[in-house]
């Protein structure tokens, strides 16, 4: 296999096909939801913190691309049972090593946009659109 | 009429003629499969772009001097050819602007904002419009109170036209229609869409942005009272659109843009206007995108505008057939390529556009991905986005059996 097929390695795949926490949160907390406007990829997040400030459940919806759903996925596994502290500190670094595929220009916005509603959810109005 | 030979273009030489197609994508032929979005350039229009700067660059209309003279030449020159291409009866009949979104713009703009459109006369566009031919009909209903309404199109991708019928009133000032959707693919009968659209008094605006670089076009056939398309899509420079009108069309719109050029005399506090076309041309034009588009056309001439049709209608028969026998590979449109243009939207079960695109692209093969700038007609059709092929000249049967092939590729990384 080539190694631009990097893309889409079988974590990727896996994600994607067999998503983690996917689904509603009715007695979520912190809710968000955003959209990629060039692609229709669409990401919304669902976190219940609880008395001691941890992410007692993290759950997500969406549709859209390999990429962005996986990346949804994968997200919600780093932040499932985490502080606050490290829930507001979590940077597109640790989410792309997470991800741990080369990302182009375009691609990037598919790979960020989980990250994207995290911000959105956690009521940063300066969140900007990655 | 005599009928067409089987192979019309010696697309070996085609292909010679553009630079980029000689070129590698990570050590893979590239497969070009995007000239819906914009079409590749001979090394003719790349070097009568470059020709311009490098030996008579001056601006047109102005210098006295001989390189103001010879640009001057070359772009009215690049205007009497482009008229000729459509059939216009004359050279004053053809606007250049930036594109065919800015075309439009200047039609819903100076004719419908600016001109005789009262409040509650009716525009009737179609579902299938690109949103360059959606969006500037808004302003109207927006800034003056136009009532939009929209012709449905049927399962198979063409329009519905007995709806067509139902919606053409007194009231109906604008017909507003795509020649050949940038989709579905989509030939509409315009020339039967203009003649009923006149006969309830309406005028009809014709995108032809798809259409142009495509099949021959006859404004004088379609009858039509504007046609706009870009450059860029026909071999031409980007940065350069046309905006045909008659004559009474073109001197009931008001300009767009006010400047240098568009003026006949300037008063502070007034001006009074240039004749048309350059009443639609104010500030320094796209000297050296117009000359480009002008040897564009006379590429696609010598080609034959009904051999590119009929080697664009071969290609995609083949592609229809080819995609028909695989499983899970949707497409859209009408089947019939007497119906359709050489624009292939599919989508693949259990894998997103983009990541159809994405893999492509590890092929060498470039595609489009996304709503392709026409949302309502992906809500029309249910689908958030689809995955799109073009073809054009340089396009032969071995690029769609590459496209066959990454398809197949798609469907193992995603079974």
């Amino acid at each position: 296999m080539s190694a631009s097929y990097d893309l889409y390695q079988e974590q990727i795949l896996d994600h994607y096909r067999h998503p983690r926490n996917k689904g509603p949160l009715p007695d979520a907390t912190l809710n968000a939801r955003d959209s990629n406007p060039l692609c229709g990829d669409e990401v919304i997040l669902h976190l219940n913190i609880d008395g001691s400030r941890h992410a007692s459940e993290v759950r997500f919806e969406g549709q859209g691309c390999a990429i962005s759903q996986a990346s949804a996925s994968i997200l919600t596994t780093m932040l499932k049972g985490s502080s606050m502290a490290d829930i507001e500190a979590l940077d597109r670094d640790a989410l792309l090593k997470k991800l741990g595929i080369p990302l182009s220009v375009v691609r990037l916005k598919c790979a960020l946009l989980p990250l994207h509603v995290l911000r959105l959810a956690l009521g940063d109005s300066k969140a900007v659109r990655t | 009429m005599a009928k067409p030979a089987k192979v019309l273009l010696n697309v070996p030489a085609i292909k010679a003629d553009f630079p980029i197609l000689q070129r590698k994508v990570r050590d893979r032929r590239l497969i070009y499969l995007d000239s819906a979005a914009t079409s590749q350039k001979p090394k003719q229009v790349i070097d009568a772009t470059s020709d311009y700067y490098s030996r008579y660059n001056a601006n047109v209309h102005r210098a006295i001097y001989e390189l103001g003279e010879e640009a001057t030449r070359e772009y009215e020159g690049a205007r009497e050819k482009i008229a000729g291409f459509i059939r216009a009866k004359s050279p004053n009949q053809i606007v250049f602007t930036k594109s065919t979104t800015e075309s439009l713009n200047v039609v819903a703009y100076g004719y419908g904002l600016k001109g005789k459109l009262q409040s509650g006369d009716e525009i009737v566009g179609t579902v299938m419009e690109h949103h360059s031919n959606h969006v500037p009909w808004h302003f109207v209903k927006d800034h003056k109170g136009a009532v939009l309404k929209y012709v449905d199109v049927n399962d198979d991708g063409t329009l519905r036209m007995e709806q067509y019928d139902e919606l053409l009133t007194k009231r109906t000032k604008i017909v507003t229609v795509t020649l050949c959707s940038n989709v579905l693919g989509t030939i509409n009968p315009v020339k039967d869409i203009v003649k009923r659209a006149h006969e309830v008094g309406a005028v009809c605006v014709v995108d032809a942005a798809q259409a142009a670089p495509h099949m021959s076009i006859d404004v004088q056939d379609l009858d039509a009272d504007f046609l706009a398309f870009s450059g860029h899509k026909m071999l031409g420079p980007t940065g350069i659109g046309v905006l045909y009108g008659k004559p009474e069309a073109l001197d009931a719109t008001e300009p767009l843009l006010g400047g240098g050029e568009m003026i006949r005399e300037v008063h502070l506090g007034r001006a009074s206007w240039n004749d048309v076309p350059y009443r639609f041309e104010g500030g320094t034009p796209n000297i050296a995108g117009a000359i480009g588009l002008g040897v564009a056309v006379d590429y696609l001439t010598k080609l034959g505008m009904d051999a590119v049709r009929a080697h664009e209608m071969e290609v995609t028969q083949y592609a229809l057939e080819k995609f028909a026998r695989l499983d899970g590979v949707h497409t859209y449109g009408p089947k019939d390529v007497k119906k359709k243009a050489g624009v292939l939207a599919f989508t693949i079960d259990n894998a997103h556009p983009h990541d159809v695109a994405s893999i492509l692209d590890v092929e060498g093969i470039c595609v489009r991905s996304g709503h392709h700038c026409a949302q309502p007609l992906m809500e029309r059709f249910d689908l958030p986005a689809t995955a799109r092929a073009s073809f054009y000249v340089y396009n032969d049967l071995e690029d769609v059996d590459a496209l066959v092939a990454g398809i197949k590729r798609v469907q193992e990384v995603f079974a």
